[in-house]
């Protein structure tokens, strides 16, 4: 820890909360993994590309104050939230008065509290497995001074039938504000849900986010689970998600980034039991100096399961892109089926983009591919549109929406894919008559 | 309707059309023939304005206008419109949209109101009965793994749609079977009145026994360098492209 982090150590001190659960252990060891990990900077392996150093040279509030109204966040609620349960975060703390359960069936409680009582034996196996995966300053910040997270219990066969809109919200208006969200989700046998996690900073100050959102998805059970990423220049955003499958069941995952600072986003799946299915989607368009870095694992525990992912990145002006997919195939993991692909297309020659694909295979009888592009739009493509009375900018929205298309295609819940639609359509000014 | 004057135009320093005249009036069919290589495909890109071709000389009046000044929306917004030899296949944007998009945008740049949904559908029955394309193909994503023959009706499909002045159909006839040549000549022909006008290029005879062409043009080494009534497809059909290099040989030599 340097000095510009010290006021971390003097929050952590008087946060000490005096329970007795298994969360505190998580702080105490986070804290001190963090003292002696720090920020992680170039020389990480895994931050190789995304520089955050320069983001804690800002003091930033740690405090959250709940100065949002209803009213302050109205205009930022996703289409089709009368049908939705929403669960509101203020600078990464949970706020119960802005968010609305609809389905009865879902469980929600406070961390600290799912940490003692029925639920305590789940969050003791599953509240910061993610940390086994990344061994970085930036994810035991969060385990040591997040507070004011959630636990979303769905039972087993329990089907939500009403979304999960996650909105997390930060208020830069006063001052720089580093926001910590944490969730943890337990999906048991045979439960399915749809959440949809959404970021937006209010204000021109700079706003942090260090999310870490893990699930436990059981035997048979169903996750559909899409992030949206569209805040301002002034947000930079780490979000973690950490999906262990702990019996044969099925995620898809679909994360859309389209505005922000910097912003990493590491999508990990744990694939422990026979004939897990997961699904990555990504699409990143970006624009301006934005910088999206999207490092993903799958971890092949067990025999035969499948993974299929697809990232897609269309980078314009100055922003800077990174994919990193790891795939890991454990020894056991025989008759695994894993599939990557990346494919990239620079709108402008000061765009870039950094592609890097990871296999790291301990089992022999496999399937695995991978393969990543990065290219220019088809000029020929271009040229057959235009011939045809289409103008170049239309031309060039319709070669892009195409090339996006079969990533947006697998946001499953409409309203969600109509909302991405029309967000990339306003970007690209162009709307399909 | 159509004048082009000692055209010249090279790729990466390579001449390849070298002071093309043609002529087309309204209400004309021409036909081009000509050995591979020659430049059919060049001088059928060059007039529907693909940039990667350089202009290094001549004119083009379309109907009165610059045609070299405009880019390629604007010619097809003119009237201009170009079946590729080789049509692109782009993923994830169907044909609908896509013509949909087209029809609206030409008639934006002439000034016209966009086609109401209704209006629009029934012009894509009218056009998909005449050049007999199944609606299925239509809703795939534009000529994505299109058989070829498929690919070449597409493309009529959309000539029909937007209802060109001038129409060049660069080998549109290659890769069809005989039903699918009678349906291509068929569009061609639903499309021929005394103000458009179409420009066939083609190696086979055959396509001319149904569309009639008022003139053939044997393009050879970049030029026009024979032109005849339709009599002499046939001719070339029989001889090859020998006699042809022997009179332009002989040309030369005098
Ligand atoms: N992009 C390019 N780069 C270099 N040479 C090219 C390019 N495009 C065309 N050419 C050359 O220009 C010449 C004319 O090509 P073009 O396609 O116009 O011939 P064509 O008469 O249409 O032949 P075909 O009957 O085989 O279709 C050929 O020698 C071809 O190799
Ligand atoms: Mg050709």
């Amino acid at each position: 820890m340097n000095d510009s982090t010290l006021y971390f150590k003097e929050y952590f001190d008087q946060q000490q909360t005096g329970t007795t659960s298994v969360l505190n252990d998580h702080r105490q060891q986070a804290f001190a993994a963090f003292s002696q990990l720090g920020v992680p900077g170039v020389k990480h392996e895994e931050w190789k590309y995304t520089r955050i150093n320069s983001l804690f040279n800002t003091q930033y509030r740690l405090q959250s104050a709940d100065t949002l109204q209803a009213a302050d966040i109205n205009d930022l609620r996703l289409p089709a939230h009368e049908a939705a349960n929403e669960l509101v975060f203020i600078n990464g703390r949970y706020v119960a008065a802005l968010s609305t359960l609809r389905s009865k069936n879902l469980v929600l409680l406070p961390l600290n509290e799912a940490a003692e009582g029925e639920y305590a034996a789940i969050v003791d196996q599953h509240y910061g497995h993610s940390a086994d995966y990344l061994r970085d300053g930036i994810n035991a910040l969060n385990t040591a001074l997040s507070d004011g997270g959630i636990y979303l219990h769905i039972g087993k066969n329990t089907e939500i039938e009403h979304p999960v809109y996650i909105y997390h919200i930060v208020d830069a208006r006063a001052e720089a504000v580093l926001a910590q969200p944490r969730s943890l989700v337990y999906l048991g046998q045979n439960a399915g849900v749809t959440i949809v996690e959404t970021y937006h900073t209010i204000g021109n100050a700079d706003s942090f986010t260090n999310q870490v959102f893990e699930v436990a998805v059981e035997k048979d059970a169903r996750l559909e689970y899409y992030k949206i990423q569209n805040d301002v220049a002034s947000a930079n955003l780490v979000s973690t998600s950490h999906i262990r499958q702990t019996g044969a069941s099925h995620v898809n995952t679909v994360t859309i980034s389209l505005n922000g600072g910097i912003v990493r986003n590491n999508l990990n799946l744990v694939l422990e039991a026979p004939y897990c299915e997961g699904h990555l989607y990504g699409l990143y368009f970006q624009q301006g100096n934005s910088h999206v870095d999207n490092h993903t694992i799958v971890d092949n525990v067990a025999p035969n399961c499948l993974s299929y992912e697809l990232y897609k990145g269309i980078l314009d002006e100055q922003s800077t892109g990174v994919f990193n997919g790891k795939i890991f195939v454990r020894q056991p993991a025989q008759k695994t089926n894993a599939y990557q692909t990346n494919k990239n297309v620079l709108l402008s020659k000061t765009a870039s983009v950094n592609t890097k694909p990871q296999l790291e295979i301990f089992a022999d009888d496999v399937k695995c591919s991978h393969g990543c592009t990065v290219g220019q739009l088809d000029e020929e493509a271009l040229f057959y549109l235009r011939s045809r009375g289409i103008t170049q900018q239309a031309a060039q929205a319709l070669l892009l929406q195409g090339f996006a298309l079969d990533v947006l295609e697998k946001i499953k819940l409409a309203p969600i894919r109509a909302y991405v639609d029309s967000l990339i359509a306003g970007r690209l000014q162009f709307t399909q008559s | 309707m159509l004048n082009i004057q000692n055209l010249h135009a090279e790729i990466e320093g390579k001449k390849i059309l070298k002071g093309l005249n043609l002529e087309i009036k309204p209400g004309e069919v021409h036909a081009i023939m000509g050995p591979n290589g020659a430049g059919k495909s060049t001088l059928a890109s060059v007039l529907a304005g693909r940039e990667h071709f350089d202009v290094t000389g001549g004119t083009v009046d379309f109907l009165g206008k610059d045609l070299l000044d405009l880019a390629p929306e604007e010619r097809a917004g003119e009237g201009l419109f170009l079946a590729f030899q080789y049509p692109v296949e782009i993923p994830g944007l169907t044909t609908t949209n896509f013509i949909k998009t087209a029809v609206n945008q030409i008639r934006k740049y002439r000034g016209e109101e966009p086609l109401d949904a209704v209006a629009f559908l029934k012009m894509m029955k009218e056009k998909m009965a005449i050049t007999n394309i199944d609606q299925s193909l239509l809703s795939r994503s534009l000529n994505e793994g299109f058989s070829g023959g498929e690919k070449k009706r597409n493309e009529v499909f959309q000539m029909a749609m937007l209802e060109p002045k001038l129409a060049i159909l660069d080998e549109t006839d290659s890769g069809l079977d005989i039903d699918a040549i009678r349906i291509v000549a068929n569009g061609v022909n639903k499309l021929r009145s005394k103000d458009n006008a179409v420009l066939v290029v083609t190696h086979y005879q055959r396509l001319l026994d149904y569309i009639i062409p008022d003139f053939v043009h044997v393009l050879y080494d970049g030029r026009i360098v024979k032109s005849g009534p339709k009599e002499l497809a046939l001719e070339l059909e029989e001889k090859g492209y020998d006699f042809i290099r022997n009179e332009v040989k002989v040309g030369q030599e005098a």
